[in-house]
């Protein structure tokens, strides 16, 4: 074991390389390039084992990703933003496939407008698909969740392909000390890829991902998917005790800060939550009982472990760095149908949309977040959703555009 | 070449491997031409296959083929084949199959795939000189969701997108020079109705690495309206009348494996296909039919031209 300042990309090479992956079909997309440079190099000076191929699409990327895996090696891929969107037929197909091969997002905001800078849209519009989603929010978190992530993809009872997510920028271009394990341990920990009864052989003719015909078999498989999905909670427990056994570090399906004693808690996924949890322990020191809950784990999503951790709380804010269109947040709207009906639910759970495309949130809104909760805890009233943005932000929008027309009208004045 | 051409049915496998009972059409021309390659390809293979009539060749839990398949999606057939083809390389390389175990990926689409969606995804397999063979079955339209134009649908044929009575303005997009742009180990086109030349390409392209077209062109009778009985007829026809020339690139070079001394006028073969039934009824469109002769002998004059 060694330490070293990484970045979040840098620690997602090192999760591949000492996954002892097979196989890396790959494309370039920021923020995600780095991973596969980094690969690349390693696999031309044979640090690294692997065959590495550069596709022309990412379509064409998780396509033959997917078909590798099918035949019997261990696959790793990463990309990002619009490129997981132009995959994302595939992203669907490999699901049912049930290829275990583990994909490395670096969050990036969608197109229109498009921008290089980080939020979760990307990521969600594969919540539905029967990939695990893993969430992180510290390098050293990507790198342990690459390896965590093999064992539960290949585990017999699971069988199925998961996302790593990490915030491009704020993870993927930010140096943070990192244990990097030793090669044999990690191999140990892995162990071989058996790819079960999966292949292509001379021996062993199949077909693979072929079609149904009528809603019977269908509705069949897609079930299968389902549940084998839900089944990765149980199987992770396991997976990630071994993990702390042998490597010393803790990564629980839910992560919490301080919320032994709070009494009003922050729900986040992502780097942003080590925000959230600065502004707790600010909170903190002025009386305000804060906690964060950090779920990993957003599919399967760990519904009684989420149950559990708000149980009873006075108010909770769910801040969502992503925004469904006509909707509202979806971290929200995924916690409010697991605590439903439930006598022990927090009476307030409030929805803030903040962190698209980069934009900071600030501490001062975590305390005017708390305010909003203390006084709709008072009212006994769930306040309506809040976009964060600032006076000053809307100030430099319009001094933007002034600029911009003034400087068209001096264009068209000239000619 | 000290092979010795293949010159006489008898040399052909009297074995016939596809399994029956498929739901393809009656006389569909794409089938003929699967069960004639697949009868000399054998069970050693995995077929890549994209959204098209022959997905449904393979229905849980069912399929005629002795050998492998996937399924993929419209797009993305030969990046199957690449994820197959370099995850058995690495299986090899690592001793963990045997080379006996080894398996001839081949991608299986139909036109609208193979000219137009896939098309990305075929330039990018043949750039990385993929190890694979690329049959498309070209049956002119978008067949399996009931025969809409493609970029191969012929000049003035009626489809379900182009009803009226001229027929497809466009023209068949040339996919056979566009495959040969990148230089590939090897392209041909083929027809079922002609087994003896599809089989001497076979057996040629059996002995080459990379990418491999077979291009065939695939009489239907449900997208070209004609009796099913007529699929070898119309097949034979497309050759002798020169509008499916018989060709393959190969070292750099294209040439033509049957030429016909004396052409067949074009309208026998559209005569027959109800498609074109508009260019002879209530009259003959004189014109449009000579247009379409015209483009044919242009072919054909400049392949005489260069061809050896």
């Amino acid at each position: 074991m060694s330490r070293h300042l990484l970045t979040g990309n840098g620690a997602a090479a090192w999760g591949a390389r000492l996954a002892n992956v097979d196989y890396i079909p790959a494309f370039p997309i920021t923020p995600q390039t780095e991973i596969i440079e980094t690969i690349a190099e390693w696999i031309d000076k044979k640090e690294m084992a692997g065959r590495m191929v550069t596709l022309e699409s990412e379509h064409s990327m998780i396509t033959a990703a997917g078909a590798a895996s099918a035949t019997g090696v261990r696959v790793f891929t990463a990309t990002s933003s619009q490129g997981l969107l132009y995959a994302i037929e595939m992203i669907y197909n490999v699901a049912g496939w049930r290829t275990p091969f583990v994909l490395v997002n670096v969050s990036r905001g969608l197109s229109a407008p498009i921008t290089l800078e980080p939020d979760h849209n990307d990521v969600l519009a594969t919540r539905d698909s029967g990939f695990i989603q893993i969430h992180c929010a510290t390098c050293q978190e990507v790198l342990d969740s690459i390896l965590i992530a093999y064992r539960l993809a290949e585990h017999e009872g699971v069988r199925l392909p998961v996302i790593v997510n990490q915030d491009g920028f704020y993870l993927s271009f930010t140096r943070e000390p990192v244990e990097i394990p030793d090669a044999t341990l990690t191999a140990e920990f892995i162990g071989e890829y058996d790819p079960e009864n999966m292949g292509f052989r001379a021996s062993a003719p199949s077909s693979q991902a072929v079609a149904v015909l009528g809603a019977g078999p269908y509705s069949y498989f897609r079930y299968e998917t389902h549940l084998a999905c839900l089944q990765a909670l149980s199987v992770y427990d396991d997976i990630a005790q071994e993990f702390k056994e042998r490597f010393g570090r803790s990564h629980p399906i839910i992560e919490t800060y301080r919320t032994d004693d709070a009494e009003y808690v922050f729900v986040m996924i992502g780097c942003f939550a080590t925000k959230a949890m600065d502004a707790a322990d600010r909170l903190r020191e002025s009386g305000v009982k804060v906690g964060l809950v950090r779920p990993r784990f957003l599919r399967p999503f760990p519904e009684q472990q989420m149950q559990n951790e708000l149980a009873g709380r006075k108010g909770v804010a769910v801040i969502d760095q992503n925004l469904s269109m006509g909707k509202g947040g979806v971290l929200h709207t995924e916690i409010a149908s697991a605590l439903y009906g439930r006598q022990d639910a927090p009476p307030v759970l409030a929805s803030f949309i903040g962190g698209l495309g980069g934009r900071d949130i600030s501490a001062a809104e975590f305390y005017e977040i708390t305010a909003i909760l203390q006084d709709a805890v008072k009212q006994n009233k769930t306040p309506a959703p809040r976009l964060l943005y600032t006076e000053a932000e809307l100030r430099a929008m319009r001094k933007l555009q002034a600029i911009a027309h003034v400087e068209r009208q001096e264009l068209n004045s000239k000619t | 070449m000290t092979e010795k051409p293949i010159k006489r049915f008898k040399e052909l496998p009297s074995t016939h491997l596809l399994g029956t009972g498929t739901p393809m059409c009656a006389g569909c021309g794409g089938l003929e031409v699967l069960h004639e390659i697949y009868d000399i390809l054998g069970a050693k293979t995995v077929f890549t296959n994209a959204a098209g009539c022959m997905t449904l060749l393979s229905v849980y839990p069912f399929t005629p083929f002795r050998g492998s398949w996937l399924y993929t999606a419209m797009a993305s057939a030969p990046a199957g084949a690449q994820g197959i083809r370099d995850a058995l390389d690495i299986l090899l390389e690592k001793k963990r199959i045997s080379p006996e175990e080894d398996l001839q990926v081949v991608t299986l689409t139909g036109d609208g795939t193979a000219y137009g969606m896939g098309l990305s995804a075929t330039s990018g397999a043949i750039d990385r000189n993929l190890d694979f063979i690329y049959l498309c079955y070209d049956n002119e339209g978008y067949g399996n969701t009931g025969q809409q134009y493609s970029s191969a649908t012929p000049h003035a044929a009626i489809t379900s997108t182009s009803k009226t009575s001229h027929g497809y303005p466009g023209y068949k997009k040339d996919l056979f020079s566009i495959w040969v742009a990148h230089r590939p180990v090897y392209v041909a086109t083929i027809i079922g109705a002609e087994p003896l030349d599809l089989a001497q390409k076979i057996k040629t392209l059996q002995g080459l690495r990379g990418p491999r077209l077979l291009l065939s062109l695939a009489p239907c009778p449900t997208g070209w309206d004609f009796d099913p009985k007529l699929t070898v007829e119309i097949g034979r026809l497309a050759v002798q009348t020169g509008i499916w020339p018989l060709k393959e690139y190969k070292d750099g070079r294209i040439r033509h494996t049957k030429i016909a001394k004396q052409r067949k006028p074009v309208e026998e073969y559209l005569k027959l296909q109800g498609r074109f039934k508009h260019l002879f009824e209530p009259e003959r469109a004189e014109n449009e039919i000579a247009k379409i002769q015209e483009r044919i002998d242009q072919y054909w004059d400049k392949i005489i031209d260069t061809d050896e």
